[in-house]
């Protein structure tokens, strides 16, 4: 029996969560929320973060009801994220493994996400879609890594999103993801925009330059100061509906490319963006139509959380890796390619 | 009417044998795609089968090989074309002369490669998709034919930024799909050079690579 402990702080999220051999015992989580308009900045976000953490130890632990002396390994996101956040988050576990007298491990976030994914809906060797604020990489695993077959090649969709909505000055609570979601319900007409797919790669920033002309049409354009007529404003609705129908359809393009390409019959959507519900639909019809599967879990595993750290890290310390005091430190950049896979993903 | 058997489905169409005025010839449908919007269906629909057909007629104007369009037809999203009995994608190549352990025959293949992405960028013609599973094999006595296809995503442009994601593409296609052969791209790469000899291509091929590697990953 192994329990690990994970600390989660990457972005604007911090969460802990204890996992006993595949038993979720608590994921607790708290979300910064900023005002509509504006985005989280460094600074403030570790600054929440700071402020939360020890509460949120203190409850993962009562509602796991264990002894800090029953965990196994203490697991912790060595990145990638914003730094300050990922500091704060790591000091905290490095402090509370040495109290504990617990080995420490640094986890890749991305591979975090997987293997949450994996072992939530029992996927066995998926084509993974990895879509948050902060990435958007279709992954597959081979040979010892999970390799990344496309990503974008400029901004993360969830960026696309949120800078979408900071533009409309939407709701950031709970996400902005999740109110653009509900205006595309409304939404029902369907305005153009362009649709970028390069190979199994993908890019968004021509799409969100196209759309905030849309809403601010004189932006950047010194000429043009009169605002459009009411009636040519596109509505909001029809805009988030048009933009979650473009930016869906491209990332269920490049996900069956790369299905097509390594001849994959599962699929796994993690990551924030991933409990889109529309997001979800799209991809099982494509799924249907090629005779495949897929795998999506709901907001409490797919938005960054505590428990993915600690699976991944009960995984990794399960296969035998360790991690020395000195290497237990943060990076920004870390990508899901760079870790070398110790555990049994496939049968190879 | 009996129904054509699928030889394959690809991440957009379906592929079987057809006719094409009582010539046996390569189908490919691209079948409505469910998943999207009608109206983003039928756009992307329309412009892919465009781009095959133009693509193909530079390539050959180009001299680089390509399969024959025979004919296309919008209203079934089909395209009637040229079908090598004995080909082998590139990908497949790769893995049986690995297992074989012929590995000398990837310097002459690495070395086509090359040349043929050089022919296509100095003649301004971007594929899209260049990855190996979109590369064939035909073989001849003693010999192949490098065969290139699958034009839905191709352009025409003289853009070096165009050029230097095309190659970004394909590095990242072969690193991920032949991680136990990281040295191909370099090859490909110094090949390219002969026959596309633009160092601003280069240059914009290695910004757009730095692009992605300095990529902060958030969240």
């Amino acid at each position: 029996m192994t329990i690990a402990i994970g600390f989660e702080g990457s972005a604007n999220k911090i969460g802990i969560g204890i996992i006993r051999d595949g038993d979720v015992l608590a994921n607790v989580r708290e979300t910064y929320v900023t005002p509509p308009g504006c985005g989280f900045l460094p600074k403030e976000t570790a600054a929440h973060h700071r402020k939360q953490i020890l509460g949120i130890l203190k409850e993962a632990l009562r509602v796991a009801n264990i002894e800090p002396k029953e965990i196994n390994v203490v697991c912790y996101t060595k990145g990638p994220g914003m730094a300050p956040p990922l500091l704060t988050v790591a000091i905290v576990a490095r402090t509370v493994a040495q109290i504990w007298n617990k080995p420490i491990l640094g986890v890749n976030h991305c591979i975090g996400h997987i293997e949450m994914g994996r072992l939530i809906t029992g996927a066995k060797n998926p084509t993974v879609l990895y879509v948050s604020g902060g990435n958007t990489q279709v992954i597959a695993y081979s040979n010892k890594k999970y390799r990344i077959f496309g990503e974008t090649i400029d901004i993360a969709v969830g960026n696309c999103l949120d800078r979408f909505a900071r533009i409309i000055k939407i709701s950031n609570d709970p996400s902005p993801g999740y109110n653009i979601e509900q205006l595309a319900k409304k939404g029902t007409k369907y305005i153009p925009l362009p649709y970028t797919v390069k190979g199994m790669d993908i890019s968004f920033s021509g799409i969100l330059s196209a759309i905030e002309k849309k809403v601010l049409p004189d932006r950047g354009n010194k000429n043009r100061r009169k605002p459009l007529p009411v009636e040519e404003e596109a509505h909001h609705e029809d805009l988030c509906y048009s933009l979650q129908e473009t930016i869906f359809a491209m990332l269920v393009e490049i996900t069956e490319r790369a299905m097509a390409h390594c001849g994959s019959n599962e699929v796994l959507i993690v990551g924030g963006v991933g409990c889109n519900e529309r997001l979800q639909e799209m991809m099982g019809l494509m799924c249907k139509e090629r005779g495949s599967k897929l795998f999506a879990t709901d907001e409490k595993f797919c938005i960054d959380n505590g428990v993915m750290i600690a699976h991944a890290g009960w995984e990794m310390f399960r296969s035998g890796t360790r991690m020395k005091w000195e290497d237990a430190t943060i990076t920004q950049r870390f990508r899901t390619d760079d870790v070398q896979v110790t555990w049994n993903v496939a049968d190879e | 009417m009996t129904t054509p058997q699928i030889i394959k489905q690809g991440a957009e169409a379906k592929l079987y044998i057809g006719k094409y005025n009582e010539k046996r010839c390569l189908v490919k449908e691209r079948f409505v795609k469910t998943y999207r919007l009608t109206e983003i269906d039928k756009t992307l629909t329309k412009a892919r089968i465009k781009a095959e057909q133009k693509t193909t007629k530079r390539c050959e104007n180009a001299g680089i090989l390509v399969p024959k369009v025979y004919n296309v037809d919008f209203n079934e999203r089909k395209v009637y074309m040229e079908y090598f009995d004995k080909a082998m994608t590139v990908k497949e190549f790769i893995v049986q002369v690995q297992k074989e352990k012929k590995l000398e025959e990837l310097d002459m293949l690495m070395k086509r490669i090359g040349e043929v992405i050089g022919k296509f960028h100095a003649n301004n013609i971007i594929h899209g998709d260049l990855t190996t599973s979109n590369m064939l094999i035909n073989p001849k006595e003693n010999d192949y034919d490098l065969i290139m296809i699958d034009f839905g995503l191709s352009s025409f442009s003289t853009s070096h930024e165009d050029k230097g994601v095309d190659l970004y593409v394909l590095e990242r296609a072969l690193l991920s799909t032949h991680s136990d052969l990281p040295d191909l791209f370099n090859s490909i790469l110094k090949h390219y050079k002969d026959i596309n000899p633009s160092t601003e291509t280069i240059r914009k091929f290695e910004e757009v690579r730095a692009r992605g590697r300095k990529r902060t990953m958030i969240g």
